[in-house]
């Protein structure tokens, strides 16, 4: 396999030809905030925008997801122009995401905690004001539920549903402010029959779809 | 060897389509021509053919109505050319039923062409000016409007008689490479917005080494304000199949779609017919004019999704999927529709290339500015007198546009309700235009004298987009202006990332607060870090640029947002919550109360001194006053700050109003 080597934050790195920076930084300890990003071998869907870094040689920061590794690459993770984007990316989500952490079935794994402790970002949003929306909870599903209002639209259930388990029960509804994920016609979930294999469950980092 | 077989194919085709072509020479008869595209329709145009028809059959006067597209003078719908012979043919415009019935008596009765109701005349002659030497049309150069409303656009034969498909015969007879060089050499560049050199995305498709390969025409317009593609769409249909068939050839794609809204119903309908038709002479589908290519096209309607318009979510849609964009690289050219190379362009882009082939990149590109050459068209819309399509050579400046071709602001003409008094003319300042729509800017008075072109535009904070021009007058709010496109955007946006879907909630959130009086100074750095980072964080050009009208109105119009937060006031007066209406004792006439009946709040009373005073409590600000009130008194006012209202008299109790 070829490989290529890079720096990221002054470290020197090997990564295979092909991979994406997000997952040569990760590998090596380096960490970047992302919610969305599937692995690996997936396309990136590239919605969260928590992800970007700044390579050098490139006017503006590049998420980190999209973006292929290069021999010789110079990337940074750190710089102010970054850290303004990644800021208020987090503050945007944060604005919209309830903090009721002590209630939330996602607490302590939740990857928004992760996001604020390595960043050290607070999670109430400093600049931004709250705008929490009223979205009904389907709680029609035996095994699970789905909390819009927690919802990041990371897309990880979404991705998980179509294209691994290919059960295609779960995409998303609405747009804009209101978007959220639902099932053809926004039905509950209960009446979309979907085989209940939870693997949904698993892959959301927040508490927006939990067992019962 | 090609090339010989081809032509003879086309000169027979021609030739056939020439026979039952009217012309507008008036050879063939007595032709009339109405305008029925969808702006034609919405002012009238399909009762004003009914009554043509009618008079016609009344007088027993034998003639050939032919229903065409849109000239792109919609300020003037309907509108109808009339060819006679022994006359030049004349178009008319404002028609209604009614003048076309004594438009035909006159004409064909008394020899009189009415010329009170002619815009000019469609041909050099001694007898009636042109239109082309009156302001609007001598400083246009119509090469992609050129057919608009002269031919029939669901007759093949109409588009074949005025040399359509030449441009294809042209192409078929060099090769691929060759073309490409042709487009190259005329500097086109995408005239859906981006101004991406078009023959750099016609290479990298037609180099990517996978088939096939797919082509699709963007037409999927939704910008508001901007219908420059649909005039295009509906009038002149074979421009674009025959640019798809030629860029098909191009870059080694045989099945090519053509993206179009589904809220355009007229020119879905035009376009399947028009794509039957080409069929049907063998233009499109297998051996195309007997030569060995191939190609056919498919019509897709999208569902109104204006994030649509950005290629990877049309792609998306065409696929089955849901319209969301997706990150690129990869590129679309490389690994589009159906995971294979793809070449997407607009409409417009696409009804270029025939014309590049047929008159060859020298004369095209001799026309525009260094880096933009050619023509572009805009959609004229809001405070402008003549509305309509434009098209321009790039270089025209924009006060060009707006004051010489689009006539400027008009003013507001008040009626006097004495018998006899002229009305009142109130003119009105001219304050922005916006230009490209939710995406574009605001641009002010002092930049008019920018020239039209892909990077002078962006270079003031607004995008060139697809065409859209809307002008502003004093009227007109800046803040409100912002905040009406983020309304916009925010509700289009496709909810995949962050920064579109809260950040444009966020900034609508605070335009609404500063509108409504409850904006605070902190909130424009807020706005504008948001602006700036939604701007450069977003994934796809929606969110990109959906920050620019907010963006060029704080940078021009700063003081706007200043009084409406320090002041509580809309300069403007257009806020509703920083206005109050107000009836002036002073001009307010004892026996008149015109104001009363049009209130439908019944806020209007009557005070001791029998003058009309607004109660502002039940006062909905909806101006219904203000339009009643003679133009002889002209009482009612609008006043911003509400703290500067006169203290309110008391009602006379003996009236119930
Ligand atoms: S439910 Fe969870 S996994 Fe699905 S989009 Fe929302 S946050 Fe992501
Ligand atoms: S910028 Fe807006 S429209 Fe584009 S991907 Fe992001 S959310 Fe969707
Ligand atoms: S991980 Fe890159 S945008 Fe979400």
């Amino acid at each position: 396999m070829e490989t290529l080597s890079l720096t990221i934050n002054g470290k020197e790195i090997v990564a295979e030809k092909g991979k994406k920076v997000l997952w040569a930084a990760l590998e090596n300890g380096i960490f970047i905030p992302h919610l969305c990003s599937a692995g690996e071998n997936s396309l990136p869907f590239g919605g969260c925008r928590l992800c970007f870094v700044e390579v050098e040689g490139k006017k503006e920061p590049v998420a980190s997801c999209t973006e292929e590794v290069t021999d010789g690459m110079i990337v940074n993770t750190r710089t102010a122009s970054v850290l303004r984007l990644v800021r208020m990316a987090f503050e945007l989500i944060m604005s919209r995401h309830p903090i009721i952490c002590r209630e939330c079935p996602a607490n302590k794994k939740c990857a928004l905690q992760d996001i604020s402790r390595e960043m050290g970002f607070k999670l109430k949003p400093k600049k931004l004001p709250q705008i929490l929306p009223d979205l009904p909870v389907d709680d029609s599903h035996s095994l699970f539920t789905y909390n819009p209002n927690l919802c990041v639209l990371c897309g990880l259930c979404v991705y998980i549903c179509n294209e691994i388990v290919k059960e295609a029960i779960l995409d998303f509804n609405f747009r804009g402010f209101i978007t959220k994920v639902g099932t053809f016609q926004n039905r509950p979930l209960a009446k979309a029959k979907c085989n209940s294999c939870l693997k949904c469950v698993e892959a959301c980092p927040v508490g927006a779809l939990s067992r019962k | 060897m090609m090339g010989k077989a081809v032509r003879e194919r086309f000169e027979e085709l021609k030739k056939n389509a020439l026979k039952d072509f009217p012309g507008m020479d008036g050879k063939k008869g007595i032709t009339i021509y109405v305008g029925t595209a969808t702006c034609g329709r919405s002012a009238g145009s399909l009762e004003v053919l009914s009554s043509f028809e009618d008079i016609l059959k009344t007088l027993n006067i034998e003639a050939r109505i032919v229903q065409v597209g849109c000239h792109g003078h919609c300020y003037a719908e309907p509108m109808a050319v009339v060819s006679k012979p022994g006359w030049p043919p004349i178009m008319y415009g404002y028609l209604t039923p009614n003048r076309a019935q004594i438009l035909i008596r006159r004409f064909f009765n008394e020899e009189d062409p009415a010329l009170e109701w002619a815009l000019g005349a469609m041909e050099e002659n001694d007898i009636v000016p042109t239109v082309y030497e009156t302001p609007r049309w001598s400083r246009e150069r119509r090469w992609l409007l050129k057919n608009c409303g002269c031919i029939d656009p669901e007759d093949i034969n109409h588009y074949i008689a005025v040399s359509g498909y030449e441009g294809l015969t042209c192409a078929l007879k060099i090769e691929p490479l060759e073309i490409i060089e042709e487009i190259k050499k005329a500097g086109l560049r995408g005239l859906g917005g981006a101004g991406f050199d078009t023959w750099k995305k016609w290479d990298i498709c037609r180099d990517a080494p996978e088939f096939p390969k797919y082509l699709i025409c963007n037409a999927d317009e939704g910008d508001p304000g901007a219908f420059m593609d649909r005039t295009i769409l509906e009038s002149d249909p074979h421009s674009i199949i025959e640019g798809m068939i030629i860029a098909g050839y191009a870059i080694g794609a045989e099945s090519g779609y053509i993206y179009v809204r589904k809220e355009y119903p007229q020119a879905v309908s035009v376009l399947t017919t028009a794509v039957y038709q080409a069929r049907e002479l063998g233009l499109l589908g297998k051996n195309i004019l007997d030569s060995k290519i191939s190609f056919d096209i498919k019509i897709n309607q999208g569902a109104g999704a204006f994030v649509c318009g950005e290629e990877t979510a049309l792609i998306a849609s065409i696929e089955g999927k849901r319209g969301m964009p997706n990150p690129r690289p990869p590129y679309p050219a490389n690994r589009g529709l159906w995971g294979k190379p793809t070449l997407i362009n607009n409409v417009k882009t696409l009804a270029s290339i025939p014309k590049i082939l047929v008159y060859g990149n020298e004369k095209v590109s001799s026309v525009g500015m260094e880096g933009c050459m050619g023509t572009a068209v805009f959609a004229l819309a809001g405070k402008i007198k003549n509305a309509g399509l434009v098209e321009i050579p790039f270089g025209t400046t924009l006060r060009e546009i707006i004051f010489d071709i689009g006539g400027g602001v008009p003013p507001i003409i008040k009626v006097s309700n004495v018998a006899g008094e002229l009305p009142k003319t109130i003119k009105k300042q001219f304050k922005a235009v916006q230009i490209g729509g939710p995406s574009g800017g605001c641009l002010p008075e002092s930049l008019l004298d920018t020239p039209v072109c892909f990077d002078t535009i962006v270079e003031t904070g607004a995008i060139m987009g697809s065409g859209g021009m809307v002008v502003l007058d004093e009227d007109n709010c800046a803040v409100e202006t912002a905040r009406y496109f983020l309304e916009f955007t925010q509700k289009e946006s496709c909810g995949k990332c962050t920064f579109c879907r809260i950040g444009t909630k966020h900034m609508l959130n605070i335009l609404a607060d500063i509108t409504q009086g409850a904006g605070i100074m902190e909130d424009l750095d807020l706005l504008e870090e948001l602006a700036e980072t939604v701007k450069q964080g977003s994934l796809c050009n929606l969110g990109k640029t959906a920050p620019n009208p907010i963006l060029t109105t704080l940078c021009y119009f700063r003081e706007e947002y200043e009084a409406h937060i320090l002041d509580k006031r809309c300069p403007s007066l257009e806020c509703k919550d920083l206005i109050a209406y107000y009836i002036i004792p002073e001009k307010c006439q004892r026996a008149c109360d015109a104001c009363v009946g049009s209130c439908p709040t019944e806020a209007i009373y009557t005070r001791r001194d029998r003058l009309k005073a607004i109660d502002q409590e039940k006062c909905v600000k909806c101006a219904n006053c203000m339009d009643a009130c003679p133009a002889q008194y002209d009482a009612v006012i609008k006043i911003s700050p509400i703290s500067q209202l006169p203290e309110s008299e008391p009602r006379d109790d003996n009236r119930s109003n």
